[in-house]
């Protein structure tokens, strides 16, 4: 049995444990506040890019001369992998799901014969990958959300992704984030960048319906200034700028999210157990009074 | 209602800047200002760096600066996805020139051309910057 000492160590420790683990639930509350309007204020500019997008590329008459961002290069070996990563752990499942579905994907894909590409942002998915995929990793993005995504980054990111493809690097580009469903629930969302699907949202039964309504209703009846492919090609980057932006920003906000779970489990856990251990204390220092009070008795009844 | 105002729409990567009902507003297009009032025909273009115009009430009511982007054009709607946009009245000069400057360094100081472009996008911003301080107001 552990002495009354070594008992109120653990219980001062699990304490201060748990005061670590209740701040960083409070500073992912608020930080996730942020995130999810940020998130949200976002989500407006990519709407209309989308719908825009989607009726430029619908009235394309000329696939084959239109960028290859939107044509692709009519082949499918080479993949790059954009994983949305965070910089930091303390956040429950949030990169082990995103490594577990880029693992299966990436092993999927060497069955099927194709090379595999990873990029990675954040140094989190960089530690848990390299050990697997080590020579697949081009490079590693760090620091991104400092202290929250900015469209630079985003931007720079994009521009990079971007002048690989120029220099036919790869053929098809998929990032893969955490979605923001709820504070509580994350979803790991593949997305092709590249080339262009129509239904680049995809997730959204609405998101898709009205691209396409804005695809077939309104691509006749627009006029372009300058040409169609003109206005593609300044289109195209920006919107691959754009969807990294909002992958960005909801991860961080499933970050947070995924954060503040784990703290509060953390900090409940904490709880139960200076529960425990106090029972435990208490019992033993009862324990120390009765032996006490029974060496004493008895001492008296010898004499 | 539509045959009045134009509903005119600001937005940029971060925010929905700007939503209301307007006069007339006027984009600085790629391919020169265009001017959209109830009616115009629907159209998409490019936004050069520049600033928009935006009228009520028979004057100008605000005039923003953007850093180039998109526009979307339909009887009753403008829609300007911009790529920074913010009040020509906030822009500080001393700050622009700066960037300028830094960006023409840039400019010489690399052979990279993803930097090049980069810096010269720069450069061509802030100029436009410069010039948005300068222009006289519509009236």
């Amino acid at each position: 049995m552990p002495s009354l000492k070594e008992l109120r160590v653990r219980i001062t420790s699990v304490k201060s444990t748990q005061r670590i683990t209740s701040a960083m639930k409070m500073v992912a509350a608020a930080k996730l506040r942020r995130a999810q309007e940020q998130a949200e204020s976002a989500r407006p500019y990519a709407e209309r890019m989308e719908r825009m997008l989607g009726s430029v590329a619908a009235s394309v008459s000329d696939v084959a001369s239109a960028p290859p961002l939107l044509a692709g290069t009519g082949k499918d070996d080479v993949h790059l992998l954009v994983v949305m990563t965070t910089d930091r752990g303390l956040c429950g499942g949030f990169n082990t799901n995103i490594a577990r579905w880029t693992r299966q994907h990436v092993r999927a894909l060497v069955s099927d014969g194709k090379q595999v590409k990873l990029l990675i942002v954040g140094r989190k998915g960089q530690s848990m990958l390299r050990m697997e995929f080590g020579e697949r990793i081009i490079d590693t993005i760090e620091d991104t959300a400092k202290p929250a995504p900015t469209f630079e980054t985003a931007a720079s990111i994009a521009s990079r992704i971007t002048t690989m493809y120029d220099d036919g690097e790869f053929d098809i580009c998929t990032i893969v984030y955490n979605r923001f469903e709820s504070a509580l629930s994350q979803i790991v969302t593949p997305q092709q960048l590249i080339p262009f699907a129509q239904d680049a949202s995809g997730d959204d039964a609405n998101d898709e319906k009205a691209a396409k309504d804005a695809g077939a209703g309104a691509s006749a009846a627009y006029e372009y200034e300058p040409e169609e492919n003109e206005i593609l090609a300044e289109l195209l980057p920006r919107n691959l700028s754009i969807q990294v932006f909002r992958a960005m920003l909801e991860s961080f906000a499933s970050e947070q999210g995924a954060r503040m779970a784990a703290m509060d489990n953390a900090t409940r856990n904490a709880g139960d157990l200076i529960d425990k251990l106090t029972i435990n204390y208490n019992r033993t220092r009862q324990a120390f009074i009765t032996r006490e009070l029974i060496e004493i008795i008895s001492g008296a009844e010898a004499l | 209602m539509a045959d009045t105002a134009v509903q005119f729409e600001l937005v940029s990567p971060e925010q929905l800047i700007l939503s209301e009902d307007v006069e007339m507003v006027v984009v600085p297009g790629g391919e020169g200002d265009f001017g959209v009032l109830p009616g115009h025909s629907p159209m998409i273009s490019t936004v050069r760096p520049g600033v928009i115009h935006v009228f009520t009430d028979g004057g100008v009511s605000s005039r923003i600066f953007v850093a180039g982007g998109f526009a979307e054009v339909t009887e009753s709607r403008c829609t300007v996805l911009a790529e920074e946009a913010l009040s020509v009245d906030e822009i500080d000069r001393a700050e622009v020139e700066i960037d300028l400057e830094n960006a023409v360094e840039d400019l010489g100081g690399t052979d990279d051309p993803s930097e090049q472009k980069a810096a010269e996008n720069r450069a061509v911003t802030a100029r436009a910057k410069l010039a948005a301080i300068d222009a006289p107001v519509y009236q």
